[in-house]
């Protein structure tokens, strides 16, 4: 099976789907000629040509809401923010709009877009390259959104993403463009919205995470092994909508339960997690629910030591883990 | 009503293309549009319905600018006033009482939106929403789907005064004059943006800001029907040849208050709306019609009689109808409402 970067598995997953359906086409700042700021959309223009690889006005809002037109009359969109944190401009529109339009219609008129923004720090962004913002689409009915942490799962979703019937947010890590590699089959294949994948079976701690800091879970799992300490990793992959009973059963299978997220704690993803749980399955807890999580301020400082701060890593992680083992 | 009553000196709709059954047809939309306008009134005032947002004093000008488009084929992006629009595109006084009692059957949102929150699918009438201008960039969306595959039709949307203040509208605008796209924007100027007058919105005109955008921008007389007409139409006509958007400022004036929640006498005289009322363009039109040789008050008597039947009909549909089940509420968040989130 070949092995590729997950920046290329997103660029294949929006190569294939464009030579599968004429109507999927990409549109956002930079990414016809250039290719995107990180190479995401690189080769895509040639292929296509400028309509379906379309460099847009540098503003956001109409970013989105051109694609929201074109999807309501039939295309398949795929709009690239260059950073997560330059969507907040398109947020009227996403939220508004693209969220409401089935509903609001009484299911006449519908909206199918992809919306592409690159997630995470680790960059040296600072504040305003860094930010996760998926809590502020979080809870949102009418999107989905999606945030892959490998390649297989960034180019399956992302073809899944293409061909949903809905309006989808697929949030990429920028961290993991060029550090990640991964088996990619070179056959077809979708990974379903909506489906938690266990990463690793165990016995004693459940540990629920989404893109990045799953490297470092997965590292720091296998280094608690030596210690005896047994890790069940589930990974969301779909945050919303978040799979109910993914969660349930590996939480079921331990007793125990750490919640992992870059984003910030408070309102995040990992705070609907944990209600999930003790509405559920409080009385089968062994531990307090426990949750590892960036720190509550704006956003990451571009100083080296304040960025390492605000990070999480595999020994940070290491720890909550084997915390959460000894409770 | 036929083509040879025309022998009056008035002659106008005839050069722009417009059959006398069509300039009569015209009135009677603009007409069936106000008493409909006036009838919420009375509804809301009776306690029959809650609310409701008022066109008066622009309907010359929406119904104009629809019979400039092909309503075969164009798509149409109206804001909340825009009865008069949408009654021109193919939507009845049925669906619009049918919304405004927000009953299962309302074609624009199955009783979920405000009325004035218009929608069709079928009539190409692309649902909208509250926060104002957002429709913009999807004209813009729709345009450039239609120019990638080829189709040969032209988006048309409207938007106040006020809501060109907001940055969806240029961006929209400026997206539209980059790739050149078939759009007409239309700005019904009614000088008020709930009680914040002309002056302290804008200081310069909404239609020169084309100049910027790279394509023409112009102001009409909203009261003037055909020449709203006219302008649209060459807007129309520009587009389909691909030379891109046009912007047209359509200038008139809000006769009613925002909606039935509004007190406008708080914040303008009953002089100033008088002297507006006079400028009305719905009897100017008339007139015109009547100086053509080709309307009488014979035929208005019988308009009226016609419209007030159509909504005494439409109202007590709309009245009698049933509303959508509680349970519908958790209907439609996604294709597949399995994946509803919030649903039990």
């Amino acid at each position: 099976m070949p092995v590729i970067e997950y920046i290329d598995a997103i660029r294949q997953a929006m190569k294939e789907e464009m030579e599968r359906d004429e109507d999927v086409f990409v549109l956002g700042e930079d990414v016809g000629l250039k290719g995107g700021v990180f190479t995401t959309t690189k080769g895509l223009q040639e292929q296509f040509g400028e309509q379906r690889v379309l460099d847009t006005p540098l503003a956001e809002s109409a970013i989105a809401g051109v694609a929201i037109g074109a999807a309501m009359y039939g295309m398949k969109p795929i709009a690239e923010m260059q950073y997560s944190d330059f969507m907040f401009p398109a947020t009227n529109q996403i939220i508004s709009e693209a969220a409401k339009i089935r509903y609001r219609s009484n299911n006449d008129w519908t909206c199918p877009i992809v919306i592409r923004a690159p997630i995470g720090g680790g960059i040296f962004g600072g504040l305003y390259h860094s930010q996760c913002p998926e809590s502020v689409f979080f809870g949102t009915p009418g999107i989905k959104i999606v945030a892959p942490y490998r390649a297989y799962d960034a180019k399956g979703l992302l073809k899944a993403a293409v061909r949903d019937p809905d309006p989808v947010i697929f949030f990429e890590n920028k961290k993991c463009y060029k550090l990640i590699l991964g088996d990619v089959p070179d056959e077809e294949y979708i990974v379903p919205i909506g489906k938690a994948n266990v990463l690793r079976e165990g016995d004693d701690i459940t540990v629920i995470s989404y893109s990045m800091p799953l490297h470092f879970i997965e590292q720091a799992a296998a280094e608690l092994a030596n210690e005896g300490i047994s890790a069940h990793i589930l990974d969301l992959r779909t945050l919303q909508p978040l799979d109910k009973e993914g969660i349930l059963e590996a939480v079921r299978k331990t007793g125990k339960v750490l919640i992992i997220h870059e984003d910030n704690k408070t309102g995040g993803v990992g705070a609907e997690v944990s209600a999930i749980i003790a509405e559920e399955l409080l009385y089968e807890l062994d531990a307090p629910i426990m949750r590892l999580c960036g720190p509550d301020v704006p956003a990451m400082p571009i100083n080296p030591p304040g960025e390492k701060f605000f990070l999480l890593n595999k020994e940070k992680v290491k720890e909550a883990m084997r915390q959460l083992a000894l409770y | 009503m036929t083509q040879s009553a025309s022998t009056g000196q008035n002659v106008r709709h005839s050069e722009l293309g417009l059959s006398d059954e069509q300039a009569i047809d015209m009135y009677a939309t603009m007409v069936t549009a106000r008493k409909f306008d006036e009838r919420m009134l009375l509804l809301q005032r009776a306690g029959k319905i809650n609310f409701h947002v008022s066109g008066v004093g622009q309907e010359v000008a929406q119904v104009a600018a629809a019979f400039a488009l092909d309503r075969e084929t164009d798509y149409y992006l109206p804001y909340y006033r825009d009865y008069g629009f949408v009654l021109a595109v193919g939507m009845t006084l049925r669906d619009l009482l049918l919304s405004v009692f927000a009953k299962a059957e309302d074609p624009n949102s199955g009783g979920r939106q405000m009325p004035g929150h218009f929608g069709s699918k079928k009539l190409r009438i692309v649902t909208g929403s509250s926060p104002v201008t957002t429709q913009v960039p999807h004209a813009v969306g729709i345009a450039l789907a239609a120019k990638m595959k080829k189709k040969e039709l032209v988006t048309f949307v409207t938007f106040g005064e006020g809501s060109s203040n907001q940055g969806d509208f240029h961006e929209g605008c400026n997206f539209a004059g980059v790739h050149k796209l078939p759009v007409i924007f239309m700005c019904e100027n009614n000088q008020y943006a709930i009680s914040v007058p002309i002056h302290k919105q804008l200081s310069g005109k909404v239609a020169d800001r084309a100049l910027g955008y790279g394509f023409p921008g112009l102001q009409v007389d909203g009261n003037d029907a055909l020449e709203v007409f006219r302008v649209v139409k060459e807007a129309r006509e520009r587009a389909i040849a691909g030379e891109g958007p046009t912007l047209i400022e359509a200038l008139m004036y809000r006769i009613s208050p925002h909606s039935t929640s509004d007190n406008d006498l708080a914040y303008r005289t009953k002089e100033e709306v008088d002297l507006n009322r006079a400028k009305d363009g719905i009897p100017k039109y008339k007139q015109y019609l009547i100086d053509s040789g080709i309307w009488n008050e014979e035929q208005e008597a019988e308009l009226q009689a016609q419209i007030r039947k159509l909504l005494d009909e439409a109202t007590a549909y709309g009245d009698n109808a049933p509303f959508p089940t509680p349970e519908s509420t958790l209907l439609h968040v996604y294709a597949d409402d399995a994946e509803q989130g919030g649903k039990q």
